[in-house]
């Protein structure tokens, strides 16, 4: 062992003596924290940036405002989020949807209520009171898609994603889950392009507004008057497929959008 | 830099390798290798961690009472991991999601405890940074192996641009689904270990024990 530094004053006792012992962990603790709470604070800007824009892109890339040829930023001011409480359908001012945070606010007491076991159709336990939806208008400022944020159990998590509405508020546009952990190559393959295209131009409710989607097992057969209606199941991913159908089921449903899409059914009948 | 200095960065890449030799760090190494940009990046977090914690600990070497020795390690460990964390969500947003939680459990790393507590102790600042540094070092050298064999025999791509055009997307490659979940580090990290210790023999444990090939009993029928 090399000699000891040349020290200050804290070397006035010995190194083993219970004085020394407090001291050092009195001045090291005191270090750390400055560290770690300096780290924190400074990068929070960063951070809060970065997650927003993160949010934002799964936004514009569910809305397939991409593929008709806009850039980001243009797509960007098509884009109207706003907050709705989930209950009655209404427009709620005061908090900000571009920094609400859909997972915690699942988990909040506060601004979350318990569902019963009937209800909880998505295996979700909690539902948030008020959540984001983004409408996305045309160029004059006319609606044209409605996106709205949903998530349920699949087979080992809670699949977040986007689902996104043409304006007849009935026909799928596009599915899309940004975070999951589902099992690679099987669950898993709901990120999977091609499973995700399937859903386009699925309609979610009959004539009459009762939600009716279903994953099936069996290939689709499009001469069918249902095959609107029906999707094909993830081979080898029964639990994560129905866990899909149970999220939109639910989502749609009077317990999730349901008030808020009747709503703006009749505004705009 | 000296040759004594130079040995202590490249010795643990092959001839001392935390992972291989000391089989340390593996549970990292499976859960952040199924894609080369979280491994690298996982690979850089614990270089710098290993390395700046050395150090740290190093410094305060002479003043730490061995009581509580343990525990000041500890607390600059976690305190480097946390800012390396933080770093990474606010510079690299999308790697830090895919890597969740294993950042943070880089504290538990046994790499960092082991030098800290092998080498950092009884050395100081200097050789210890770059005792650090050579262990993250030799770490990320296995990760970046196992993560390249995964990425590309997985998912056909490396760094996330398709090398071996998949099947599902019209080419002839029909990913291994296996490679994609945790076990299949497990078995290439076992393999390296073989190929390792047959190219150094000098790695190969003695057995512990040997079995004792007992004089069959000649019982008269």
């Amino acid at each position: 062992m090399s000699a000891p530094e040349s020290d200050s004053a804290v070397s006035a006792a010995p190194v083993e003596s219970a004085r020394r012992t407090l001291l050092v962990t009195l001045v090291l603790c005191l270090v750390c924290s400055v560290v770690v709470a300096g780290a924190a604070v400074l990068l929070r800007p960063i951070q809060e940036t970065n997650q927003k824009a993160d949010l934002i892109r799964n936004v514009i890339a569910v809305s397939g405002l991409l593929k008709e040829g806009l850039t980001e930023e243009q797509a960007l001011k098509r884009i109207d989020a706003h907050m709705i409480e989930l209950a009655t359908g209404d427009e709620v001012k005061g908090i900000d949807p571009d920094t609400f945070n859909i997972v915690k606010a699942g988990k909040d007491p506060t601004i979350s209520t318990e569902l019963t076991r009937r209800e909880d159709v998505a295996g979700i336990r909690r539902e948030p009171r008020y959540l984001p939806v983004y409408r996305i208008v045309g160029a004059n400022g006319e609606f044209k898609k409605l996106i709205l944020p949903v998530y349920g159990y699949g087979l080992w998590s809670t699949m977040y994603g986007f689902l996104a509405l043409e304006e007849d508020l009935r026909t799928v546009q596009g599915l899309r889950f940004y975070q999951h952990a589902e099992t690679p190559g099987l669950g898993g393959e709901i990120d999977n392009p091609k499973w995700r295209a399937q859903w386009t131009g699925k309609v979610l409710f009959d004539e009459n507004w009762k939600v009716q989607i279903e994953v099936t097992k069996v290939a689709v057969d499009s001469s069918t008057p249902e095959s609107h209606h029906q999707v094909d199941a993830l081979a080898g991913a029964t639990i994560t497929s129905r866990g899909v159908e149970n999220t939109l089921k639910f989502w749609l449903s009077d317990k999730g959008y349901g008030p808020y899409l009747s709503r703006l059914r009749h505004e705009r009948s | 830099m000296s040759y004594q200095h130079k040995k202590i960065i490249f010795e643990p890449i092959v001839d001392n390798n935390p992972v291989i030799l000391q089989v340390l760090g593996i549970c990292s190494a499976l859960a952040v290798t199924s894609k080369l940009s979280t491994t690298i990046t996982m690979c850089i977090a614990l270089t710098v961690v290993t390395a700046f914690s050395n150090a740290a600990i190093s410094l305060v070497r002479n003043h730490t009472p061995s009581s509580i020795r343990i525990i000041v390690q500890m607390t600059i460990i976690s305190s480097l991991v946390i800012v390396t964390d933080q770093f990474i969500k606010a510079y690299a947003f999308s790697i830090s999601k895919d890597l969740s939680v294993f950042v943070g459990l880089i504290i538990t790393n046994c790499i960092v405890m082991g030098r800290a507590e092998a080498y950092a102790m009884k050395h100081p600042p200097f050789p210890s940074f770059l005792d650090g540094l050579g262990n993250g070092l030799g770490y990320s050298a296995l990760l970046m192996v196992v993560g390249v064999i995964r990425e590309l025999f997985g998912s056909g791509s490396l760094f996330g641009y398709p090398i071996l055009p998949l099947d599902r997307d019209g080419g002839w490659y029909v990913p291994n689904g296996l490679l994609l979940l945790p076990p299949s580090a497990f078995f290439l990290i076992g393999m390296i270990i073989w190929v390792v210790r047959s190219w150094k023999p000098a790695q190969v444990e003695q057995p512990e024990y040997k079995i004792y090939h007992a004089p069959r009993p000649e019982v008269a029928s």
